[in-house]
């Protein structure tokens, strides 16, 4: 199996009525997939959560959520059966390695959003610079 | 939030009306059902047949809702959920704290 390269660049305001869209456009990426021989349904589905789950956590650290008029930048890249999608913000950001494990047996009502990412995906990171905030996700398809 | 509400034996059946519920909207979904419970309605049933998509944030506001009710000595139950939104539930073991359902008679049922 082989992937052709396909490399999206959104940048939206940090304002959560775009969150369907930046989903949405992972959906369609995948549904647009040659050569990909697993569960494109469930491939769309995951792609779509975790695109929704990263802008979401951008949005909610943005220094200015409520005005919107700050921006992030997601790219998604797909090449050589590699998925790399980076979400970009200049936030505060945070400590990536300090976010804990939800507690299965007392579950909160936040707190499972970079869970799901890390389950979904194959690896995560997060990259604090002066100039914004990475963070990267990778999975091989 | 397009939410519909039909009431059968006592129990109130919440039919959502999105296909998607994520951070833009989930906490509309938490506060109607807060103020269901708050308004005496204990027994819910929540259909979720028409949920193609749901994120973390929509799962916390269930969760939210299935809290408070208990508090009331209530209930809310889970019905019609889309094979990939149940899928979220079992990722996240809230499978194992909702009473989910195939459908909506028989989350009735159970709760008759």
């Amino acid at each position: 199996m082989s992937t052709q390269l396909i490399q999206v660049d959104i940048v939206i305001p940090t304002h959560t009525k775009y969150l369907e869209l930046i989903g949405n456009i992972g959906e369609q990426l995948v549904n647009k997939l040659d050569g990909y021989d697993g569960d494109k349904e469930a491939l769309a589905y995951h792609l779509n959560l975790v695109l929704t789950e990263a802008t979401a956590n951008a949005i909610k650290h943005a220094p200015d959520q409520s005005q919107g008029t700050d921006t992030i930048r997601i790219s998604i890249c797909i090449d050589d059966n590699q998925l790399n999608i980076k979400v970009f913000d200049h936030g505060q950001g945070f400590d990536l390695e300090a976010v804990p494990l939800p507690d299965f047996d007392q579950p909160k009502e936040s707190g499972m959003g970079l869970f799901l990412i890390k389950k979904l995906m194959d690896s995560v990171c997060y990259t604090k610079t002066p100039q914004h905030n990475v963070l990267e996700i990778c999975k091989t398809l | 939030m397009n939410i519909t509400i039909e009431k059968r034996d006592g129990i109130s059946l919440l039919n959502i009306g999105e296909e998607r519920i994520d951070a833009h909207n989930s906490q509309q979904l938490k506060e109607f059902l807060l103020q269901q419970l708050e308004q005496g309605d204990k027994q819910l049933v929540v259909q979720l047949e028409k949920v193609r998509f749901m994120d973390s944030s929509g799962l916390g506001a269930l969760l939210v809702g299935h809290k408070n009710a208990l508090l009331k000595s209530g209930d809310l139950k889970l019905a019609n959920m889309q094979p990939q939104v149940l899928s979220m539930f079992e990722l996240t073991r809230l499978n194992r704290v909702f009473e989910i359902y195939a459908n909506a008679d028989e989350a009735l049922a159970a709760a008759q």
